[in-house]
């Protein structure tokens, strides 16, 4: 092909700088505001974009065994067992479901299809948790969103791409479904398991909703905590926070919040982000 | 596969069953299947009420707005990247962008906060630079294209991996063709790349129809506050509003009821005009 002429060419770098700036100017100031002194933050009209003098004392003051570092713990532990409940039975379903001959598989995988087109509603989904007794307890935030039909796809389209000879190889052998399952389909799912970790993982950091109908301020995730503090103004009353006097807390400790939120999705992301493309279009394909 | 098994039976299906409660008058004291039968009598009160029309009404709009600025937004972002030259800044462009759908709406909402309200970034400048301040954030009129370019902001690096795996897929063959037959960089694109995507673009149509009506309740019901029901409330949020905030159980499932039935109609019909079509849709 013929090279493309110097005005497309600027007018594409011109485009993808804009695109980069819109997205990354919004993290750079949040992060230099939170390391900022409230004075400077104070001068500068709310915002600071390079801070002068960088410290942690935001920082220091919200982790200092307040609501946040609460929440924080809270958090952690919903991410770490949501995720390793979530894996273990997605894969088991999964495994189940790409081996031809299981019992009623292709019944049982429209059925789950099903639910993909007809989510539950609102209002039966909270009768259900609450007529269970499970309110107020972490398991209102890990059952109801157990499974994920989109990562249950995913990691079905990968588990049927394994070589049948390896299965039947397998079974030769005298390997059972559990064997076959923990010695040869796991080991060669690494990606499309880093994928679908990552998504729940994600999804539990992220939940708030769930934990804003079912939890007592006390048991609250960070989400939580970061909706009623830095958006402020929500309907749910009594946060426990104003009792904290955090209420009007300056811009650097609103900000520090923001970047706690999200510093472990940063940390993670770089190790995963080459599967995504793999892990996304498996699960695109086959639906 | 038991465990999964019984997940979507209990949390699906028996949410499924659990919308009985759209007809009856439910009382927490008596519980879901003791509560009384009262027919209809949720939908046609639910057909009656203006704040319903006014969610609908809202609900449609946005979803409008969306499919008009947001659902092309990928695909140029694709059409973009898939035009660099340079691979090194493609991948860190590519890295870049796909990050914000990993962040919560709680965050990102706080984050466009910051940046609009009327103390944020954006209007400090414009107040030091001498210029007029704008309200953005708790301005009604504001709020529809708003709740849109956060949608934008957030998925729209995200939604392209899907279209830059089709660009990927099209046949280098027929650029060189076309090339060959002197066709320009332009006619190469319109005649090549858009119709060899064509396919995927309508399958992710259909699936943005059906889900229409649902237009981002975590990031609504973040953000109604701030602007009130009057043009913020859109369907999901009206049935918080009504069910679990206020109680009336019976009639905010009626009205989630009416927009799954609505959605699952808008999907099949959608699917059916893509057998039209001549294209293969989301099933057979």
């Amino acid at each position: 092909m013929e090279k493309p002429r110097v005005a497309t060419k600027v007018a594409k770098g011109v485009a993808v700088g804009v695109v980069l700036a819109l997205v990354l100017i919004p993290f750079l100031v949040i992060v230099s505001t939170s390391l900022a002194s409230n004075r400077e933050v104070v001068e500068n009209g709310g915002w600071v974009l390079w801070p002068s003098d960088p410290s942690l004392r935001a920082y220091r003051t919200i982790l200092d065994g307040g609501i946040v570092t609460k929440a924080l713990g809270v958090s952690v532990g919903l991410t770490v067992v949501g995720t390793l409940f979530s894996l273990a039975c997605t894969t088991f379903l999964a495994y189940a479901l790409a081996r031809p001959g299981v019992f009623g598989g292709k019944p049982v995988l429209l059925l789950i299809l099903f639910t993909f087109l007809f989510p539950p509603g609102m209002i039966p989904a909270f009768l259900l948790v609450k007529g269970m007794g499970m309110m107020d307890t972490y398991a209102a935030l890990v059952a109801p969103v157990l499974i994920n039909v989109f990562n249950l796809i995913v990691l079905r389209g990968f588990f049927q791409g394994i070589p049948e000879e390896l299965y039947e190889a397998a079974r030769l052998d005298g390997a059972g479904d559990w064997q076959i399952l923990w010695r040869i389909v796991l080991p060669l799912s690494k990606a499309a398991l880093a994928v679908v970790s990552l998504f729940y993982a994600v999804s539990y950091w992220n939940a708030w909703f769930h934990a804003s109908i079912y939890m007592e301020s006390g048991h609250w995730p960070l989400s939580q905590v970061l909706r009623t503090y830095v958006i402020g103004g929500s309907q749910i009353a009594d946060t426990g926070l104003s009792e904290a006097g955090m209420v009007s807390a300056p811009q650097t400790t609103q900000m520090a919040v923001l970047v706690i939120a999200t510093v472990p999705i940063l940390l993670v992301y770089p190790f995963l982000q080459k599967y995504f493309t793999k892990g996304v279009l498996t699960g695109a394909i086959k639906s | 596969m038991v465990p999964g098994l019984v997940y979507f039976l209990v949390f699906h299906y028996g949410a499924f069953v659990a919308n009985a409660v759209a007809f009856k008058e439910y009382v927490p004291f008596d519980g879901l299947w003791a509560s009384p039968w009262v027919g209809t009598e949720n939908f046609s009160r639910m057909f009656g009420d203006p704040d319903f029309w006014h969610a609908t009404w809202n609900t449609l709009f946005i979803a409008v707005l969306q499919l008009v600025f947001f659902f092309p937004a990928p695909l140029g972002l694709a059409l973009l990247l898939h035009s660099l030259t340079s691979d090194l800044l493609r991948r860190f462009t590519q890295s870049v962008i796909y990050l914000p759908h990993f962040l919560s709406w709680v965050v990102v909402v706080a984050l466009f906060q910051q940046v609009l309200s009327d103390t944020g970034l954006l209007n400090t400048f414009l107040s030091d630079s001498g210029l007029h301040t704008v309200d953005i954030i708790g301005n009604p009129d504001a709020y529809k294209p708003l709740v849109v370019i956060e949608v934008i902001w957030k998925d729209a690096g995200w939604g392209t991996i899907i279209f830059l795996a089709a660009l990927m897929q099209v046949d280098e063959q027929l650029y060189e063709a076309s090339a060959i037959d002197g066709a320009g960089p332009w006619r190469r694109f319109w005649h090549v790349t858009l119709p060899s995507i064509r396919p995927i673009v309508i399958l992710l149509l259909i699936m943005r129809l059906g889900d229409i009506l649902s237009v981002g309740f975590e990031q609504m019901l973040l953000q109604r506050q701030s602007v009130g029901p009057e043009v913020g409330e859109v369907l999901d949020t009206f049935v918080f509003w009504q069910g679990i905030v206020g109680g009336d159980t019976g009639y905010a499932a009626a009205a989630g009821l009416f927009k799954g039935v609505v959605g699952a109609v808008l999907v099949f019909t959608a699917n059916r005009i893509a057998h039209r079509l001549g294209e293969q849709g989301v099933y057979k």
